[in-house]
Parts: C-alpha cells; structure tokens; sequence
C-alpha cells in the first residue's frame, strides 16, 4: 500500500471566517478525532498538514491561512472543486483523560481552528465534563475567527475573548491572553486539565502561565505545529529530540513538550 | 571447504552470469571528478567486470542512493488522474557491493522507512526488497573511519563476502541460491571474512538516558556557528540520513501535467524547518550540528535502542571546512563525563 496516495475529494462548502481564514468544508468518509490533521494537496502546486477545524457525518472542515503557494491555490477554488487528501494522522486530544474533569480551553489566533472539534464535542456532550472555560486571544478584532460559533459556544460555557490591540468598535477585553489566565477562576479540587494550542510563543508563555496557577504539567496539554512533508514518521521534518511531531503528537502533554528542545 | 577463490577472469564470467536476473552496483572510480584538480571521485554505478569494482578506496557518497535516490518521483499528475510512479526494470534484483558499515547503515534506514510510525514507506520497501548484499571485506580502517567505536564493524548480513587483491579474489558464499554459481566459476578455498578491529579514531559515546538539559545551548556547539556552512554535505554524505522534502513541480510543456517528488533534504540546509508563515527554528549552525549529532549519538537510540551513526567518517571525508564528527561526539562526551579539561 502506497502511504502517499491521495484521495480525490469534493469541497462541499466555503465559510470565510476572516480576511486571511477560510475554512473549506471536505466531503469524506474518513473519520479523524479532534486534534488530527490531514495532508491536502493540490496536484503540480503542493501538499501540506493542514488540522481538522470541524467535522461530522460525511464531511470534515479545514481551516486554512492563506500564507503561501499551496493556501493561496486553496482559497482560489470553489465549491464542487477537487481537493486531494490523505490521513487523518497524529495523536488528538486525550479524550478519555478529559472526561469528568473541568477543562480550560486557550486557544491562540488560528490556534482555535485544531481546538474547535474538541469545543463542538463538548458543546453537544455538556455532561461529559464538569466545567469548561474558553480563553481566546487575538490580535485586533478583524483576526477574529469562528465569530458566530464563538457567540453559540458562551450560551453554555464561560468564553473570554481577547484582542492585543482592540479599535473603537472592540468591546472586549484587551491584552495578552497570559494575563487572562492570572485573573480567572480555576477550581480548587485540582480536577482540572488545560489545553493551550497557538504560536510557539504564546503556548509557550501560557502554558508557564497555567504551572504559576499550580496546574500540574500533566495537565496540561499543547498542539504543536511543525513543517512536515510526510505526516507518516519518515521525511523528518518535523523531529524534536526523539520525538517525531507527526506521530508522538502533534496533542503532547506538558510534561514531555516543556523539555523538547527543538 | 568454506570459501571460493576467483581470478578477474573468472570473477568476470561470475558477474555475467548473475547479470542474467540482477543490476550489479559496486563503488566505482571515476577520474578526474573529485574535488581537487586531477583526483577521482568514488562512488556507486553499475558494474559488468571485476576490475571496475573500486575497493581501495572509501566511496564519497553511500550506497543509500540505490534505495533512496537523490530524487524520485512518487505520482505522476495528469489532467484528472494522479499516477504512482513505477519501478523500472521490476523484476530484476540489486546485487551491491558495500562494506560492513554501510551494511549496518541500511539497517538504521529500515528503521525509519519500514518501522517508524508503523507504516512502511512503499517507495523504500519496493527497492529494499530487491536488494541483495555482497560484502567487501575492509582489510584496514580507512582515514576518519569510526566503525569500532561504532559497533557497525560486523555484520552477518549478506549473501556473500569478498576479500579483493590485486591478483585474485577471495569470497565466501553465505545463501544457498548463489552455491551453484560460485560452484561454477569460483575454485575451492579457506576464505571467511574478516572485519576491522581498531580504528586510529576512536569515539566516546554519550552513554546517557537523559541528555542534561544544559547541553542543548552548550558552549561546544558555538565553534560551529561560523564553521559550519550549511552545506548539506555531511546530510548527503551519510548513509543515514534520511530526511526529504516533498514538492510538486508542473511541465513547461503543459501547466496541468506534472510529478510529486521528494528529493534529498537534511537537517543542515537553510529551510529545513521553515513553515508558511515564517517561522523557523535552529537558525544557527551550530545549533543544526547539535541536532544532527544528538540524533546520530542520542536520539536516534533513544527511540530505536541503537544508535544511528555507523562510524563510516564520510560526513568528515566531505566536509568543505574541515569539521569532524568524531572530534565533536568526543567533545560532547568530555563535557557528560565532566572532565573537559582534559586532552583524552
């Protein structure tokens, strides 16, 4: 079996979430769990690991940064055109180690796009945690992705949004989303777990932000992202010490990702 | 009696005869390619006669390229329809002459092409499979060769050995399939292969469960900032190192026509950790060579329980700006073991 072949798909839908993010929804059979990624590729043009936003029966979304020759060519097609992918590949999120527990949810820019499975899970499966806080940052308001599932999401769960750079309009809070984690409320009978997904500088700090709230660093989680051509553990992109970001991740615990030095 | 002797003559109707279903590849000397004016270059290329089979020198390049050439073409696009590239020549199989090291370095590739995540890599698989391994017997170390240190200096891995001088050619059949050849070309004689026992450079290994953390930003690597010039050569070089890009690329012919292909990346080059948007990680050289040296040395055994260096110096043999390999595994062990003030 060739590990690199693609599976022709239809784009079934187009959401144009922000300026720079759209999210392309894919018809496919192909079941991932929240946290995976898929490589997408548009032949003579590329292929690249792009993660999971959504997904249900028959069909899975991608949310996808126009930043470079593969995304540009995404965001020129239409509904009803061809995409190739190929996966899902990687460990997502620890859903049983969740369950029953209070979860906290920081998510950076486009960081929110691997989270939102996991949010959606929960949203329809309130009783499957004991709480569940959603910290957003962005940088100014017109970065904001996902607006309206954001506005759904605050009907059952504590959401704050934040921006480092608010205008006129912005009516949120402003500000670093590590200052967003001194000031919240966490429970204190430790039964807690946190994820934190973003750029490496802001999980970075956030995640240093959560141990200074006495969360221990197995329980905390992060998503990593990485340049990877194979998505399968052979190109070796995406290695960080013995750890290969592809297969041990790109969900790892705090634990493990806190002493990865790439 | 255990062994075979050819002369060239005969070894030559040998290679004839097993040219009828196999590819022969050995090292090869080609003149006046190397990288001083008037010095060859040694690599590995198709062989029908004894003779053209180089086996005084140390190739340049590894065998690698024979199961995991430089470029290779995984699809074929056309309009509508995405192709696997196939295999010429499919059922004819690999006959390569190499050494215990390389030997040992194709095992380390398995490793990552046929173990790593579970899934086999098909491309590798497909090549691997029709290889089959003749050993040529290292009668000494060579310059900058490591492999004792190593543990990559043995093998009993291949379906036949051989010890070449320059008169006659020594061998050992070790697969019943090739008995009736050497039975027919080759006289009798006691011949077993033997390995090198001592390199004039030798390597303490960071025999360490967890790397200090200190170490990653460790003064050692800070020579190599301004030494290292990224070339990639050590990358290329290696017969273990693996890493690849892939890319697609269209014809000029026809835009909608084109092919998927990897090509040989390595942890060295500019680029090789860059993601859209910009980020990148190890800008600094000598943080590259920390990388590649804890994956030769640490890592690598970390996930697999062997290490991933063969000692086969190549990386040293190559190097525009003289760097050694060797020098900087032992340097790294000087500074685990604490005494870094001394020569030994």
């Amino acid at each position: 079996m060739n590990p690199y072949r693609t599976i022709q798909s239809r784009i079934i839908g187009i959401s144009k979430d922000a300026e720079l993010e759209w999210t392309f929804r894919v018809e496919t059979s192909l079941k991932p769990c929240p946290g995976q990624f898929f490589q997408l590729s548009l032949p003579t043009i590329g292929e690249a690991p792009i993660s999971v936003s959504g997904f249900g029966d028959g069909w899975v979304d991608f949310t996808i940064r126009r930043v470079g020759n593969l995304t540009n060519a995404i965001h020129g097609l239409k509904s009803g055109d061809s995409i190739f992918i190929r996966g899902p590949y990687g460990k997502g999120f620890p859903l049983d180690k969740f369950t029953g527990t209070h979860l906290v949810i920081a998510a950076g820019g486009s960081g929110l796009a691997p989270v939102k499975p996991l949010i959606s899970k929960y949203f329809d499966n309130q009783s499957e945690l004991k709480g569940l806080d959603i910290l957003l940052g962005f940088k100014n308001p017109g970065s904001v992705i996902f607006p309206d599932e954001i506005k759904k999401w605050k009907k059952k769960f504590n959401v704050v949004v934040t921006v480092d750079r608010g205008d006129n309009l912005w009516k949120g809070k402003t500000g670093l989303i590590t200052e967003r984690v001194k000031e919240m409320n966490l429970p204190e009978d430790g039964n807690v777990n946190v994820v934190v997904v973003g750029p490496p500088a802001m999980m970075k700090f956030t995640a240093a932000e959560f141990v200074l709230r006495k969360i221990p660093q197995e329980r905390i989680w992060v998503s990593f992202e990485r340049l990877m051509s194979c998505g399968i553990g052979k190109c070796g992109h995406c290695k960080i010490d013995y750890h290969y970001v592809c297969l041990d991740g790109p969900v790892m615990n705090y634990s493990m990702a806190a002493r990865l030095i790439d | 009696m255990s062994g075979h002797l050819f002369t060239y003559d005969s070894m030559d109707k040998f290679l004839s005869a097993l040219a009828a279903d196999s590819s022969i590849y050995a090292p090869v000397l080609l003149a006046g390619r190397g990288r001083f004016s008037d010095t060859p270059l040694v690599r590995y290329g198709r062989v029908s006669r004894a003779k053209d089979i180089c086996w005084i020198h140390k190739s340049y390049l590894s065998p690698k390229e024979l199961l995991f050439p430089p470029r290779e073409t995984l699809f074929y696009f056309t309009p509508g329809r995405m192709e696997e590239a196939p295999l010429g020549d499919d059922k004819r199989r690999t006959v390569l002459f190499l050494r215990a090291c390389d030997i040992n370095g194709i095992h380390r590739l398995d490793r990552i092409f046929l173990e790593n995540g579970g899934i086999e890599d098909s491309y590798y698989r497909r090549r691997r499979e029709k290889l089959v391994f003749f050993l040529i017997e290292c009668s000494e170390s060579f310059e900058n060769c490591f492999c004792v240190s190593m543990g990559a200096n043995m093998t009993d891995d291949f379906a036949a050995a051989f010890r070449f001088e320059e008169e006659r050619i020594l061998a050992k059949c070790a697969s019943y399939e090739y008995d009736p050849l050497f039975a027919k070309f080759a006289d009798s004689a006691k011949y077993e292969p033997n390995f090198v026992e001592e390199n004039a450079v030798k390597v303490r290994l960071p025999e360490i469960k967890e790397m200090p953390l200190e170490l990653y930003s460790h003064k050692i690597w800070d020579e190599y900032n301004t030494r290292c010039i990224a070339c990639g050569r050590c990358n290329t070089s290696c017969v273990t190192c693996s890493c690849f890009s892939i890319s697609d690329i269209f014809y000029d012919e026809n835009k909608n026509c084109g092919e998927r292909r990897r090509v040989w990346d390595g942890c060295h080059l500019d680029g090789f950790t860059d993601m859209a948007g910009g980020h990148r990680f190890r800008e600094k050289n000598g943080q590259r060579m920390r990388f590649k040296a804890f994956h030769k040395v640490y890592d690598f055994k970390k996930r697999f329980g062997e290490n991933m260096c063969v000692g086969c110096g190549r990386c040293d043999d190559v190097c525009p700006e003289y760097i050694s390999f060797s020098n900087c595994i032992n340097k790294l062990a000087r500074e685990i073991r604490g005494d870094s003030g001394k020569n030994t």
